[in-house]
């Protein structure tokens, strides 16, 4: 029994991590109804970016600011220059350009950093498990970033005026700019906060899985099958579908299938969902505009 | 230049393409050859689900994969003589194809590169994995001997193979062509530029979408298992994400609305990271994304329609 406690709470904590990349992958999906394939190594950038800075001897919780501002401002710039100019191109066109984005990343950072796992600090110190044993400080420190991050995303869009035209343009654009809502310029802000969440997650799951370009490849899929699980329409679902993963993962890792299928595992969940209920936990049914 | 002259060009184009390498080439290069043949039987399932479907399959490598193992395992298992393992890939992988398609298909675009995506990512570790091992492998891979030519051919070993793989080859496109030229294909572009008005005029968007879905992994099955063949080696790794971006790569720089294409783009994903990779090991890739933006901003179509456009102003400049 205490095993599986143990499971399931450290199950939580890395299943924060992906449920803060489902909402990054939701929050794009919602904007613009593509699906961001780089997500994943975009955050492994920024993640050594950090690394860099605190190896050049900045501290971790400014490395990590001086991080999120530039994933922000490269999420925008991304978007204002890559995929605004293919928003009304067919599928083929936005997916092309996403795994463009995804070679280019992986293998400027494998050029650059190489291909060596590196140790990635954490700012909540080594120590011996808390709780009983049943969780590490670092796993207990980034649940708790993640939570803080998770309430800051859903307080911005509930309760702030930005948010509120943020919102508007994601999910009516024509209206929202006959309003008077710049919706070009939301898109691309609602691209630099993905970046700077996915900056977040990058930062918090490497201490756990150690730094390489091809870190976030199992990440990014536990992510998807997250964001689908609980509704690929619904930023709630997202996080709550990114924590189920977690302790899915950790339970099938322990008890079903070993840690050897951990990709396959994440397969079939993608597949099942899509048979059993395509729209996920959370998710309003996807009616096709005629 | 009319019809039939044009027509004429192409078969010497062809006869030339299967026989003057045998003359010239060494035996490397027509290793090279061979699996350009391969890669482009893939990247035509490729072009078939994706330029003629317009359903985005990211999942290529996964069919690639299927049907090398399946070459592999009946050699080295079941001492099948290569050619005879061909058609069982090609059943194997449609199959595959037919059961990962269904469930996506009925969802549509970007539902189908999820699911796909999620395959390829997951396959080296499913091919690595221990209940499999005794046929897979495992980490190992399994090591195939060259088939030697038949019948006393006055052939080498690469030689026969290149011929071998090009006939299987030209068959495969010939079939190709011919099924985009047939109902099903005039279906499966109505489908594709407007939905809508063809389920309106009784075409079966769901039926259609999963019957491509599943020719596509067929021949790129196929295009798996000679490439087994020609390399001789089959192990996991070689079948990670990194080949379904490869063929995405080489589907867009050939052009995934054509035939000829798949021919263009496997060229490329051959020739192209050896030149690139005197630089840097971690060139190609980023060289890859870089033409891949590119075309994707400036040749949607890929090389395929700037070629034809190109021959359309030779001819009315004439």
């Amino acid at each position: 029994m205490e095993g599986v406690l143990h499971q399931i709470i450290s199950g939580i904590a890395t299943g924060s991590i992906y449920a803060s990349i489902s909402l990054a992958l939701v929050m794009i999906f919602l904007a613009t109804h593509q699906i961001n394939f780089a997500q994943g190594e975009m955050a492994m950038f920024s993640t050594y970016i950090a690394l860099t800075l605190i190896q050049a001897g900045v501290a971790y919780w400014a490395a990590f600011v001086i991080t999120l501002v530039v994933s922000f401002v490269a999420g925008m710039v991304m978007q204002r220059t890559l995929l605004e100019p293919l928003a009304r191109a067919p599928v083929l066109a936005s997916v092309g350009a996403f795994l463009g984005l995804l070679l280019i990343f992986n293998n400027i950072a494998g050029w650059i950093f190489t291909y060596t796992l590196q140790p990635f600090p954490t700012p909540f110190g080594a120590g011996a498990p808390i709780l009983g044993g049943l969780l590490s400080r670092h796993e207990l420190g980034s649940t708790a970033v993640t939570l803080v991050v998770l309430t800051a995303v859903w307080a911005f869009f509930r309760f702030t005026k930005l948010g509120l035209a943020l919102r508007g343009a994601a999910y009516n654009p024509v209206s929202s700019r006959l309003v008077g809502i710049p919706v070009a310029s939301m898109l691309s802000l609602g691209w630099g906060l993905a970046a700077a969440i996915g900056a977040i997650a990058g930062m918090m799951v490497a201490p756990i899985v150690f730094l390489d370009p091809n870190m976030m490849g199992g990440v990014l899929l536990y992510a998807f099958a997250g964001a689908l699980l609980g509704g690929i329409t619904s930023p709630l679902g997202a996080v709550v579908g990114g924590v189920l993963m977690g302790v899915i993962e950790n339970i099938a890792g322990a008890y079903i299938v070993g840690t050897e299928l951990k990709l396959t595992t994440a397969l079939v969940i993608i597949v099942v969902v899509l048979v059993v209920k395509p729209t996920g936990l959370f998710g309003k049914a996807l009616a096709s505009r005629v | 230049m009319n019809q039939t002259n044009s027509r004429v060009l192409l078969i010497v184009f062809v006869l030339a393409a299967g026989i003057v390498p045998l003359v010239f080439a060494s035996g490397y290069q027509l290793f090279q050859l061979t699996l350009v043949v391969s890669y482009a039987l893939s990247v035509l399932g490729k072009n078939l689900v994706t330029g003629y479907g317009g359903q985005v399959s990211l999942g290529q490598g996964a069919f690639y994969a299927v049907g090398a193992y399946t070459a592999a395992i009946l050699m080295e298992h079941f001492n099948v003589p290569y050619w005879a393992t061909l058609p069982v890939a090609a059943v194997t992988t449609g199959i595959v194809g037919l059961a990962l398609g269904l469930p996506a298909l009925r969802l549509g675009g970007l539902y189908l590169a999820l699911v796909t995506f999620a395959m390829a990512v997951s396959v080296p570790q499913l091919l690595k994995y221990k209940l499999f091992e005794n046929w897979t492998g495992g980490v190992q891979g399994i090591v195939l001997n060259k088939p030697d030519a038949p019948f006393e051919l006055p052939l080498d070993a690469d030689q026969w193979l290149y011929l071998f793989t090009f006939a299987v080859g030209l068959a495969l496109f010939i079939a190709a062509t011919n099924l985009v030229r047939s109902r099903i294909g005039l279906a499966l572009m109505a489908i594709r530029d407007q939905p809508l008005a063809a389920e309106a005029m009784g075409v079966e968007l769901a039926h259609y979408k999963t019957i491509t879905f599943g020719v596509g992994a067929l021949i790129t099955g196929v295009g798996g298992a000679l490439g087994a063949i020609a390399i001789g080696f089959v192990s996991p790794d070689s079948f990670s994400i990194a080949l379904s971006l490869t063929l995405f790569v080489g589907m867009v720089i050939g052009g995934a609305s054509s035939i000829s294409g798949a021919i263009y783009g496997a060229l490329f994903i051959v020739f192209v990271p050896n030149i690139a990779e005197q630089i840097s090991k971690a060139v190609p890739g980023a060289i890859f994304g870089l033409i891949l933006i590119l075309f994707m901003f400036f040749a949607p179509g890929g090389i395929a329609s700037l070629l034809s456009a190109q021959l359309r102003r030779l001819k009315s400049a004439r």
